[in-house]
């Protein structure tokens, strides 16, 4: 089952084309990559899936994307339920300058819930889901800057699960990390999968393939191949996957 | 040997460029002292309690600045309440809301122009857009006021929302906050500190304010509560003192009153510094 459908998806920044046709399903709960050099267009796209874009001025969007059979761009759609819905973790930390509780109650305070005990039930279920509950419980009235980076990330990725989205787009979400809050944060990513759909840039093939059920390579604002993670590392169908995986070039 | 006498020669270029701007840093420091001890001499020993807490009397002779100081207090208030939020929605709807950059660029530049524009200007436009119609008060002194600092409020708080990291904005927007949730949440309250000191530098300049309030706000001395006192034309400070040292010769309530302003203005520029200091620390933990 897709979650997420794309048909002939083109964005602009300006004069400069940088997403050309992308056609794509995305597999509801299971991981999906997305690799492929420098300005390729991956970043780009997966800020396309929630409408992220919106908030760079000159970026023109054609094509089609459908999430659970519902067009992103149609007026009816509010896109912060969208973004939701389909929430996100940066490439950087960026946790607000505020207590560990308030980072995580923000989103479903957002939404609505003012309730203390259910913010406390929320708050405390999203820092487990993310793996940071031990090191934070002590500390949530603490400023949130005052953790270490893998541990903000963590704590992105609660703040993000609070809001009991479907889908989690993730952008580079280790590439600021040492590699031990970066294998902490692949094994939670992987125990999340059971959750939620997640789609994951990275700059990392090695990640790719120890993490992702799906990968999709992108080269030069067009998206190559797309298939199963074994698939597309063993048995490339097309050329320049293949020069790309096999480090060519990068 | 390596030439000794060019070396000789650049070591007293060295020595006297040296000496040069030793002098430079000396008058500067030696003026700033002259200064503050001239005028503390002077007003100091003419600073009463009679003086400070009554008003003038002709029948008695005797001189009082507690009006002018009320004055000063009123047309602080009425200008700081009117000019925070007008600067502050302008600055934040020129950073976050506006997309014609190019609009907002002509407007930051016509700010810039305007804060640069003499004081005694806004008096006569005051004068006449504020003084015709509503007569010479506190009130007419304070709208002036409030379009000469508009433009420094304006400035500050647009030049702090610029500090607060894009990153904080797109992940509250990542969230689903809308526009006005994020800007209310995550951006205001990280640039009140530049909120906070433009209030502080447009207290400064309201207090040392003349030219502009000569035109608008008037002379009287009478004692008047907040919005009898708004009402009504009165002196500030500053213009007490133009009063009573050019048409008095009362020079030692003059220098009484420059003394007193004086010290007030040292207080304002530390407060300033502290607050600065103070989101400095927090910022960076």
């Amino acid at each position: 089952m897709s979650i997420i459908s794309v048909k002939e998806l083109c964005l602009w920044y300006g004069d400069h084309q940088a997403l050309r046709n992308v056609d794509i399903e995305i597999p509801e709960k299971s991981i999906t990559a997305f690799i492929g050099p420098s300005g390729c267009g991956k970043s780009t796209f997966l800020k396309t899936l929630n409408r992220m874009n919106d908030l760079i001025p000159g970026v023109k969007i054609t094509g089609d994307i459908r999430y659970e059979g519902t067009d992103i761009f149609s007026k009816e759609v509010d896109v912060n339920n969208l973004r939701k819905e389909i929430g996100m973790v940066f490439q950087k930390p960026n946790p607000f300058p505020m207590s560990i509780y308030d980072n995580v109650a923000y989103g479903p305070r957002t939404h609505g819930i003012t309730n203390k005990v259910e913010l406390d039930d929320i708050v405390e279920r999203a820092l487990r889901d993310a793996a940071i509950w031990d090191e934070a419980k002590d500390r949530l009235k603490k400023n949130a800057l005052g953790m270490s980076g893998g541990q903000q990330q963590r704590l992105c990725i609660a703040r993000a699960l609070a809001v009991q989205p479907k889908v989690l787009l993730m952008d580079e979400p280790t590439s600021a990390l040492d590699p031990i809050s970066t294998s902490r944060i692949e094994e939670l990513v992987m125990e999340l999968k059971g959750k939620y759909t997640i789609v994951m840039v990275t700059h990392n093939m090695q990640q790719a393939v120890r993490v992702s059920d799906h990968t999709a390579f992108f080269l030069l604002g067009e998206l190559v191949e797309f298939g199963k993670t074994d698939d597309i590392f063993s048995q490339p169908k097309d050329q320049r996957t293949e020069d790309y995986i096999t480090g060519r070039f990068g | 040997m390596l030439n000794q006498a060019l070396s000789k020669k650049r070591k007293g270029f060295e020595a006297l460029v040296k000496a040069l701007m030793l002098l430079s840093v000396g008058l500067t420091a030696a003026l700033v002292l002259f200064l503050l001890i001239y005028v503390l001499g002077q007003g100091i020993p003419n600073i009463t309690w009679e003086l400070l807490s009554t008003k003038p009397s002709y029948l008695t002779e005797r001189i009082g600045i507690l009006p002018d100081i009320l004055n000063t207090v009123y047309i602080v208030l009425a200008t700081l309440l009117i000019v925070l939020p007008l600067g502050v929605g302008a600055a934040i709807y020129l950073t976050e809301y506006a997309s014609n950059k190019k609009v907002v660029g002509i407007i930051e530049y016509a700010a810039e122009t305007l804060s640069g524009i003499p004081s005694i200007i806004y008096g006569l436009v005051g004068m006449l857009l504020f003084s015709n119609s509503m007569g010479t008060c506190l009130m007419a002194g304070a709208l002036t006021l409030v379009i000469m600092n508009l433009p420094t409020i304006m400035r500050t708080t647009q030049e702090s929302l610029k500090t607060v990291p894009q990153s904080y904005r797109e992940g509250a927007f990542g969230l689903g906050a809308g526009k006005w949730r994020v800007v209310r949440t995550v951006v205001l309250p990280g640039c009140v500190d530049g909120v906070i000191t433009g209030g502080i530098l447009s207290v400064g300049r309201i207090l040392g304010e003349s030219a502009a309030l000569l035109f608008t706000a008037g002379f009287a001395h009478a004692v008047n509560g907040l919005i009898d006192g708004l009402a009504a034309p009165g002196a500030t400070l500053t213009v007490a003192l133009y009063v009573y040292a050019k048409e008095q010769g009362e020079f030692g309530v003059a220098f009484a009153i420059a003394a007193i302003l004086m010290v007030l203005t040292v207080m304002i520029n530390f407060a300033a510094a502290l607050v600065q200091k103070h989101f400095a620390k927090r910022r960076s933990i």
